[in-house]
C-alpha cells in the first residue's frame, strides 16, 4: 500500500523495514504524516512502536525503504547533516535521559547550547519553558532529586525548548502515576496546538482516550494492523 | 569565557578524582622527564665550560721561593695548552679561606698557615679526560710541583654518568611520555564512558560532533598544562632544596653553578605536556569514536 500524497506531508515512509538479526521489527511500513498531526502509536510491547520512532530520528537505520521528513531522505542524510535534522525532533522517553549530574536547567539547556544559540536567549527560553511546565522552581535541582513525573516534565520541557516542528515520544508517562502522565500529556498537547506534529508510541490505551483529534495507528509484530481517526 | 571552556572546567569539577590522577600522572612523567633534561642542560654546560677552558690548581711544594716563578711559569707555558696563569701566594690562599670560612672556629685553633703556594692555570680548550691527564703529568714531572687537581676525581665519574644517563636519559623520557600518553587516553576513555549517558543525549538533542567531542579536548589540553606546571613546580622545589650543596662541591674546580632549566626548556616541556594531553584525548576519541 502507497501512502496517499498530503500536501502538507512532513514525515513520509515508503515500504519501510527494519531487521534485526534476520528479524522483523517493522515491515513494509507506508505511512504520511501531515505537518500539524497528532499521531497515536499503540500496540502491545515488542510490536515494533518505539523502533519505528527511532528509525524517525536516525537512532536505527532502515533495512529496506526510504524515510522523508520535510523533504529530506534520511537515506542520503550525511552525518555532518545529522544534528540538523535531529534538531527539527524534540524526544520524550520513558527512562527520561537526563544527565543526572547536570541541573535541570543544564539539561534543558544543553539543546540550545548545542544549536548554538547565544547565552541570553538560552537563559530566557529556558526559564520560559520550565515555567510552563512548572519546573522553574526546581532550576537548580539535579534530576536524581526529582520524582518521575518531575523528571519526565523536566524531558518534557527540554524536548520544548528548541521549539521542534515534530515531538517525537516514546512510552512517555511509561513509569508516571496516573495525574502525572495527565500533566506530561497536557504539556505536549498544548505545544501540538502550537502547530507541532506529535508522535507518541505507546501501549496506554487510557493515554488514547485523553488525546486530542488525531490518528491512532496500530501497530502487531511490526506491521501496521490499523489506522483510526480519532474523534 | 568560551562555553567549552566552561563546560570542560565542569566536567573536571564533577570528575574530581579521574582528572586529579591524570594531572598527578602527567606532572610525575614530566617530572621525571625534567629531571633528565635538568641533568643534560646542566652537564651540557660543565663540559661546554670545559671545552672552553677548565680551571686547574698547581699546588708547589714547601721550598717553592718567588724567584722561582718566572722560571717555572716558563715551563709550564711551554707545554702547551694553558691560557692563563695566576700566582696565587700562600699567604693569600689563607686570606681568601678566611673570608670563605669566617665563622669557622678551626681557623682559631690553626697555627700558622698549612697551605701551600699554588698556581690557578686556566687551560685551553680539550677533547677528552685523557689528554687533560697526560698534560697534568707533564705539570706534575716538574720537581717544585707537588700536585696537580683539576677535578678529576668527579669529572671522570662525571663524564661516565654523563655518557650513560644520555643513552638511557632518551630512552626513559620517550618510555614516560609514552606512559602518560597511555595514562591520559585511558582518563579519557573513562571520562567518555562515564559521561556516555550525556554523549548519548546530546547526539539525540542535535549537537554536533565538534560540540561532543570539543570538551573532551579542552580537558586534555588543560590536563596536560596543568600537569607541566606541576611538575616542573615539583622539579623547582626540589632543585631550590638541593642545588646550593651541589654548586659549592663542583665549583672548587671549575667556574660552575648549578642552574635550573632554562626559559625555552620550561616552555618546551609545558608545550610537550599540554600535546601529550590533546594527543592522548585524540588517540582514545579516535578509537571511541571509529
Amino acid at each position: 500500500m502507497n501512502p496517499e500524497i498530503k500536501k502538507n506531508s512532513i514525515i513520509r515512509l515508503f515500504n519501510v523495514s527494519k531487521r534485526y538479526n534476520g528479524k522483523f521489527a517493522l515491515k513494509d511500513i507506508n505511512l504520511d504524516i501531515e505537518q500539524g498531526e497528532f499521531i497515536f502509536i499503540s500496540g502491545p510491547s515488542g510490536a515494533g512502536k518505539s523502533t519505528l520512532l527511532k528509525v524517525l530520528y536516525l537512532a536505527e537505520k532502515v533495512s529496506e525503504g526510504q524515510i522523508l521528513i520535510d523533504g529530506m531522505n534520511l537515506a542520503r542524510i550525511s552525518a555532518s547533516r545529522l544534528p540538523l535534522l535531529r534538531r527539527r525532533f524534540g524526544m520524550v522517553f520513558q527512562d527520561f535521559k537526563l544527565i543526572p549530574n547536570r541541573t535541570v536547567y543544564e539539561n534543558v539547556a544543553l539543546v540550545l547550547e548545542a544549536a548554538g544559540e547565544k547565552p541570553g536567549y538560552i537563559r530566557k527560553k529556558v526559564m520560559q519553558v520550565l515555567r510552563t511546565t512548572e519546573m522553574d522552581k526546581k532550576a537548580k535541582s539535579l534530576p536524581p532529586a526529582l520524582s518521575g513525573g518531575e523528571q519526565q516534565r523536566v524531558a518534557v520541557a527540554r524536548a520544548l525548548v528548541g521549539e521542534p516542528s515534530i515531538i517525537l515520544a516514546d512510552e512517555p508517562t511509561g513509569s508516571l502515576d496516573a495525574k502525572s502522565a495527565q500533566a506530561v500529556l497536557d504539556f505536549i498537547m498544548e505545544y501540538h496546538k502550537k502547530g507541532a506534529t506529535v508522535l507518541i508510541a505507546s501501549h496506554n490505551l487510557h493515554l488514547l482516550e485523553s488525546s486530542v483529534r488525531g490518528r491512532n495507528i496500530e501497530i502487531t509484530e511490526g506491521i501496521i494492523k490499523r489506522t483510526a481517526t480519532m474523534l | 569565557m568560551s562555553p567549552f571552556i566552561k563546560k570542560a572546567l565542569t566536567d573536571i569539577r564533577l570528575n574530581r578524582f579521574l582528572n586529579l590522577v591524570t594531572i598527578f600522572t602527567i606532572s610525575l612523567s614530566i617530572l621525571v622527564v625534567s629531571v633528565f633534561l635538568l641533568f643534560f642542560e646542566n652537564a651540557g654546560r660543565v663540559i661546554e665550560a670545559w671545552n672552553q677552558g677548565g680551571r686547574a690548581m698547581i699546588y708547589l711544594k714547601d721550598d717553592f721561593t718567588m724567584d722561582m716563578l718566572p722560571e717555572l711559569k716558563e715551563r709550564i707555558n711551554g707545554l702547551g695548552n694553558v691560557q692563563g696563569l695566576v700566582f696565587i701566594s700562600k699567604d693569600e690562599a689563607l686570606d681568601r679561606l678566611k673570608k670563605e670560612i669566617s665563622s669557622s672556629s678551626f681557623l682559631k685553633t690553626l697555627q700558622g698557615n698549612p697551605l701551600p703556594d699554588a698556581l690557578e692555570i686556566k687551560m685551553k680548550s680539550y677533547n677528552s679526560l685523557e689528554e687533560v691527564e697526560a698534560f697534568a703529568e707533564k705539570i706534575k714531572a716538574i720537581e717544585i710541583v707537588e700536585d696537580v687537581e683539576y677535578g678529576q676525581g668527579w669529572l671522570g665519574k662525571f663524564l661516565k654518568i654523563f655518557n650513560l644517563f644520555k643513552i638511557t636519559g632518551y630512552a626513559m623520557c620517550g618510555l614516560f611520555f609514552l606512559v602518560a600518553l597511555f595514562i591520559t587516553s585511558n582518563t579519557v576513555r573513562l571520562a567518555f564512558y562515564s559521561r556516555k549517558l550525556e554523549v548519548e543525549v546530546m547526539r539525540l538533542v542535535g549537537a554536533t560532533e565538534t560540540f561532543i567531542k570539543a570538551p573532551f579536548y579542552v580537558e586534555g589540553l588543560l590536563q596536560g598544562f596543568i600537569g607541566g606546571i606541576l611538575g616542573l613546580v615539583i622539579l623547582l622545589i626540589t632543585y631550590l632544596m638541593f642545588s646550593s650543596g651541589m654548586t659549592q662541591g663542583v665549583s672548587s674546580y671549575i667556574y660552575f653553578d648549578i642552574r635550573f632549566l632554562s626559559m625555552k626548556t620550561i616552555g618546551l616541556i609545558i608545550f610537550v605536556s599540554t600535546f601529550l594531553g590533546w594527543f592522548g584525548c585524540y588517540l582514545s576519541l579516535k578509537q571511541i569514536l571509529r
